[in-house]
């Protein structure tokens, strides 16, 4: 009986039960049915259940704020909104893959195994309410993603990506670890809001140090200046649906934390770290803007387009305020749809049985496939911020909540980048419905079909009701304040 | 002269800046990287062991065997992409790894 209310006590974190138990159990049937490509296939097919079964373990959850184990992992209607985020992006993501993965013959049950996991660190790092919660929930993340990003084991380019992610995410995780150790040593505690007691005067030189170490960290991972340098070679080596992860899933996460640790554990110093995510969020938004106008390569230049979207989500940050941090939720879920949304006609660039990512393949789209131009041309738009689209009430958001915090600069610098980025957006729209076509591609696959439908309508109707999202921001952010 | 605690901080300081120098200054081996990414963790961990007794704080002692652990796993993946990459490319110069520019 005793035993049976301790796990009770548990039930908070169904959710990351459903999954880690999800990735044992497909791990032994990957292991223990016949190795083929058609059982690999059911068994990643099994993984996207597991996915899906988590996000119903979160929905179904009870509302209000839990903490377990004495407070390093806590469950808040923050928490929740953001696990179904990084589950959107993991699942749309795992769907793409799985035409992806079978002709391209690259079909392995550890690929929704490491998924599975990976998703697991996200909703750990998203509870994270202490230090080593933040770390190992990091670390659980980062290290699947390092392993999917050199799964292409035959391909120079996909391992030579593997090798630099790792380099560069361990090294980012060392200079993370060792702002929390310096952390840890000046306030004497590792839990956000015992961080936040002790620091509630001001803080010395020593802190004012460890919290620059820890922002390089989760700059690192969520990819901004000036801690990018990895993103466009790693998104171009990397499998395109491993790609397209890197994109969605961990961003998602990494903002999570960010933001969590900036407003829980350091309110009594904003100023200070005010001053850091406006110069980070500044650089990104003009070096996303800028160095995409020369890429050919479309990976890359999504790699850019999301340093500068990183950018945008920052200044809801910076802002420090309920609304600018409901501005920076409401930007992570248009952004994780378009980016799936685009990501799904970037999968289905397929000519002659091969995959092509060139700017120039799109060429004459409109003519050779209409629909699939269309759907494009909106989520293009989108991403450049144009009304009524989605992206544009994304960026209407966090601008608002910075002028409101009296950041008019940033708003006004904000407003400028995209404005150049909108170039480069346009310009593949101008390629696909005015160019000479090229040979059009082969038939887009079912499931990238469904994705991309349902990311275009959410971009495309996000004007008409977007009151789900919005309240569902509003109270994810009062929860952190 | 007594040992104290800032002693402890300069070594894991200077042992951290030769982590980062040994990443960036190395020409020629991806293995140096590796090493120097150990010495960044032991770093660390000489910070917070030494700030857990200090402080009479037993938590600082567990962070450090929890990064220990997971310092373990973090080799383990490094080293196999790194055979991975080797199959390749027949090659694990630093320089060699430019397929990709950025």
């Amino acid at each position: 009986m005793n035993q049976l209310t301790q796990f009770q006590g548990l039930l908070p974190m169904l959710p990351e039960a459903v999954l880690g138990f999800g990735a044992l159990l497909m791990l032994m049937a990957g292991v223990f049915v016949q190795q083929s490509a058609r059982s690999a296939g059911i068994v990643n097919g099994f993984c996207v259940g597991v996915l899906a079964l988590a996000g119903l373990a979160i929905v179904l959850m009870p509302a209000g704020r839990t903490s377990l184990f004495e407070g390093s992992f806590v469950v808040d209607d923050y928490a929740r909104f953001l696990k179904l985020l990084a589950l959107a992006g993991s699942t749309g993501t795992l769907m793409l893959s799985l035409n992806w993965l079978t002709v391209e013959k690259q079909q392995k049950f550890e690929y929704g195994v490491l998924f599975l996991l990976s998703t697991l660190g996200m909703f750990m790092l998203i509870s994270a309410a202490d230090l080593i919660a933040l770390y190992l929930g990091l670390e659980l993340m980062s290290l699947p993603l390092y392993v999917v990003a050199a799964s292409n084991r035959d391909n120079v380019k996909s391992t030579e990506a593997g090798l630099k992610y790792f380099v560069l995410g361990a090294l980012s995780s060392g200079m993370l670890l060792y702002g929390a150790s310096l952390i840890y040593g000046f306030t004497g505690t590792i839990s956000f809001t015992g961080i936040a007691k002790a620091t509630q005067a001001g803080a010395g030189l020593g802190l004012i140090f460890g919290l620059v170490f820890l922002f390089v960290g989760f700059c690192f991972k969520i990819s901004a200046v000036p801690f990018h340098m990895w993103t466009p070679d790693v998104y171009e080596g990397a499998p395109t649906p491993v790609t397209a992860f890197f994109a969605a899933a961990p961003k998602v996460a990494g903002i999570a934390i960010f933001v969590r640790a900036t407003v829980v554990a350091f309110p009594g110093i904003t100023h200070e770290w005010q001053q850091i995510v406006v110069f980070v969020s500044i650089a990104s938004m003009v070096l996303g803007a800028f160095a995409a106008i020369g890429q050919r390569n479309i990976k890359r230049l999504m790699a850019y387009s999301s340093i500068g979207h990183m950018g945008f989500a920052l200044v809801g940050l910076a802002a420090g305020t309920p609304e600018g941090v409901q501005g920076v939720l409401v930007y992570m879920s248009i952004y994780v749809a378009m980016t799936l949304g685009t990501f799904a006609v970037i999968l289905s660039m397929r000519r002659d049985g091969v995959f092509v990512e060139n700017i120039g393949d799109l060429a004459g789209l409109a003519r050779t496939h209409p629909t699939m131009a269309f759907f494009l041309a909106m989520l293009l738009f989108s991403l450049a911020g144009i009304p009524p689209l989605a992206g544009f009430f994304a960026k209407f958001y966090v601008f608002l909540a910075a002028i409101k915090a009296g950041l008019y600069t940033l708003a006004v610098i904000g407003v400028l980048a995209s404005v150049v980025g909108a170039y480069y957006y346009l310009n593949i729209v101008k390629m696909m419905y005015f160019d000479e076509p090229v040979k059009g591609f082969e038939r887009m696959p079912g499931l990238l079909r469904l994705v991309l439908g349902v990311s275009g309508l959410v971009v495309m109707l996000f004007f008409a009701y977007p009151a789900p999202i919005l309240d569902a921001a509003t109270v994810a952010a009062k929860s952190l304040f | 002269m007594t040992i104290g605690i800032g002693h402890y901080l300069s070594v894991a300081a200077i042992l951290f800046t030769l982590g980062i120098f040994g990443i960036f200054l190395n020409r020629k081996n991806v293995i140096i990287i590796l090493m120097s990414i150990e010495l960044i963790l032991l770093a660390v961990n000489i910070n917070l062991v030494a700030f857990s007794s200090h402080m009479g704080d037993i938590v600082g002692q567990i962070y450090a065997l929890l990064v220990l652990t997971v310092a373990a796993a973090e080799a383990a993946i490094g080293l196999a992409i790194l055979v991975v990459y080797f199959r390749n490319r027949g090659s694990i110069a630093v320089e060699d790894i430019n397929l990709m520019k950025g």
